[in-house]
């Protein structure tokens, strides 16, 4: 069985390594969280947030160009249609909910391309709580649209100067914050990382991606499961929350889609398992990008998204484990694979999206699978990426 | 005799510890650093492992890990550069670091290294207890190296006495809840807290960091564990120093005068 251990770990990887200031933040999240989670209340406000404010469930569309041209049956997840533009909303509204039951008035997160700034300062002004959102400076420039709507929805930037001063130095950051202010704040983590309990948190407000393909694909196809399912991963949300309830399920091939960058072996990549070795980062011990002695090393991704050195520990777990299969797509290649989808489908992806419609590209399938490929995100955020490649 | 046992058998009172970042400002200053802070009258120096993702540090000592990592200081150099410091140095060393680095480097040969060059003990901010005590205790005494742990205003009662139940050095008491260099000054609220585990008549001898920087604030922690440990102020004292030795032992000798 693929699951979570009591001590926090898949196999391997996984548990909580932080500095003892964090200790009584972490225990009070790890006893409370499944038994508040596990209520009618918290149910009952959480399903009715997932469908009237989300927009749940989301649509799983047959994408009958693509499919032709592919020559399997190519179906997408539509999370770029969750409000807010992407699936990290699911979790934001779980978190939230939980965070007001645990009597926290105030909310930190970090952001890589601001999908999940933005969730999180949606949620807060939806519950009216401070909302304190931390981004690498080199983001805050990439990402400008998503930074305006974070100040619009009454969110304080913070802009992380550190390191790359992308994803990795934000979520150093807001770590630093939570330690300043363990008592009055909750922390929003955006992906399936961090300590126990955050990663199978994250993946179970998440998992409600899974759920509805299972009965969406009975309804078009008369079976609950895909011959494949493909998904991007930077931390992994994502992935983890449409592979969920196809752990265990090891007829359906999970895919996971990491950025090469400017290619694997440029030294400019986030390709974290074909680059990366067993360490501790952010409180977990996972697969992560870093030199000889220990030191991570700043990865690299055209998309903000993907753009972290780490991976969730499932995702390491699957990867140990051979139950994920792990590509790695170039920055180019996931360009041109947004405009396609453009094109094709008439749907702008993100760009981490964009980079799981490029595997199409580089797994063997069979004539007629079933491919399930989960459309993280829309593009309006990269606009501004996609004008500066211009290559359209 | 440990040597942090031997300093806490001998001396209740105004113990100072000393934290620098190893390789900083410039990599060969490592060992004249410790032979600087032991003149200046120190109780305790703690090497400051440099590490890229320093999590519970602040702007002060993550700037100080990147210029030691700049200048190219790593676990290998570092032991390196400490073979033979205890031909100069007798007081007691301890070892502070992310534990990243040191499971890279083989967490037995960082032990073994550490006995070999004369380490006396422990610091590892990230290291959980229960993963300690699972996984790296026995090797740990079986290297004679004291493991420290760190309390805040946020532990619980329940959680110090584990804490004081599993170490045999010193309690780390982290003065407020925040990350290194982030407060200076010591507030009321704080002196409750300092009161509240005084009260508490823990075995274990207690060294009160993060916000103390001179000698008031010495003397306050002071009053309220048995001395301190003083980190970003010192880091910020040796940051474009022009003579390292003067400076730190000026610095040292203003903080316990």
């Amino acid at each position: 069985m693929i699951r979570v251990d009591e001590k926090g770990f898949y196999g391997k990887f996984g548990g909580a390594y932080i500095p003892e200031m964090l200790h009584p933040n972490i225990e009070e999240l790890r006893e409370n969280y499944e038994a508040i989670v596990a209520t009618k209340e918290f149910q009952d406000e959480f399903q009715s947030l997932l469908r009237d404010f989300v927009g749940r469930p989301t649509p799983l569309y047959f994408a009958a160009r693509m499919s032709e041209k592919y020559g399997a049956k190519i179906y997408f997840k539509r999370e770029d249609l969750c409000h807010t533009g992407a699936h990290k909303v699911n979790n934001t509204v779980g978190q939230i909910i939980l965070a007001k039951k645990l009597g926290k008035k105030r909310i930190i997160a970090e952001t890589g391309a601001g999908q999940h700034g933005v969730a999180t300062a949606t949620v807060c002004a939806l519950m009216g709580m401070d909302c304190t959102i931390y981004m690498g400076e080199l983001d805050i420039q990439r990402q400008r649209p998503n930074v305006e709507r974070m100040r619009i929805l009454g969110a304080k930037i913070v802009p992380a100067v550190s390191g790359s001063k992308t994803l990795k130095d934000a979520t150093n950051e807001a770590m630093r914050a939570w330690i300043n202010d363990p008592v009055g704040t909750h922390y929003i983590i955006g992906s399936v990382v961090g300590p126990h309990p955050y990663p199978e948190m994250v993946a179970r407000f998440q998992s409600v991606i899974s759920e509805e393909i299972k009965w969406q694909l009975k309804e078009k196809e008369g079976r609950e499961n895909p011959d494949a399912i493909i998904a991007c991963v930077g931390g992994g949300s994502n992935a983890a929350g449409s592979f969920y309830h196809y752990y265990n399920t090891p007829e359906v091939r999970l895919i996971a889609v990491e950025a090469a960058g400017l290619g694997v072996n440029s030294g400019k990549s986030a390709a974290t398992t074909a680059l990366g070795t067993p360490g501790i980062l952010h409180g977990s011990k996972t697969l992560l990008m870093q030199t000889e002695d220990g030191q991570v090393v700043e990865p690299h991704s055209i998309s903000a998204g993907l753009d972290y050195p780490g991976i969730g520990p499932v995702h390491a777990h699957l990867f140990d484990i051979g139950r994920s299969e792990f590509v790695a797509v170039e920055d180019e290649d996931a360009m041109k694979a947004g405009i396609e989808l453009s094109r094709m489908e008439g749907i702008i992806p993100a760009i981490e999206t964009a980079h799981a419609i490029h595997a199409l590209n580089m797994i063997e399938y069979r004539k007629d699978d079933v491919i399930v490929i989960n459309l993280s995100g829309r593009g309006d955020k990269d606009l501004d990426t996609y004008i500066k490649w211009g290559n359209y | 005799m440990n040597r942090i046992h031997y300093l806490f058998n001998t001396k209740k009172e105004r113990v100072l510890s000393i934290y620098f970042t190893a390789g900083f400002p410039h990599l060969e200053d490592t060992v004249p650093t410790m032979e600087a802070i032991q003149a200046g009258g120190a109780d305790v120096i703690e090497i400051g492992v440099p590490y890229s993702d320093p999590i519970a540090d602040g702007p002060t000592i993550q700037d100080s890990n990147m210029i030691a990592l700049g200048n190219g200081m790593s676990l290998k150099k570092l032991f390196q550069q400490l073979i033979g410091f205890r031909t100069k140095i007798h007081v007691p060393v301890v070892m502070m670091g992310y534990l990243n680095p040191i499971l890279q480097f083989g967490m037995e040969e960082f032990c073994k290294k550490c006995k070999e060059v004369g380490i006396d003990g422990l610091i590892l901010p990230d290291l959980p207890m229960q993963q300690y005590l699972e996984d790296y205790k026995n090797l740990f005494d079986a290297y004679g190296l004291v493991n420290t742990f760190l309390i805040s205003p946020a532990t619980s009662e329940k959680r110090i006495r584990e804490i004081d139940e599993n170490t045999n050095g010193f309690i780390y008491m982290v003065s407020s809840n925040s990350i290194t260099g982030a407060k200076t000054g010591i507030s009321e609220e704080q002196i409750t807290y300092f009161e509240r585990v005084q009260a508490m008549n823990l075995k274990n001898p207690r060294l009160i960091g993060f916000g103390i920087s001179d000698s008031e604030s010495f003397s306050t922690a002071s009053n309220y564990g048995n001395g301190a440990i003083i980190g970003s102020a010192f880091i910020k004292t040796v940051k474009g120093s022009e003579n390292l030795n003067k400076d730190i032992q000026n610095y040292i000798q203003q903080v316990i005068n």
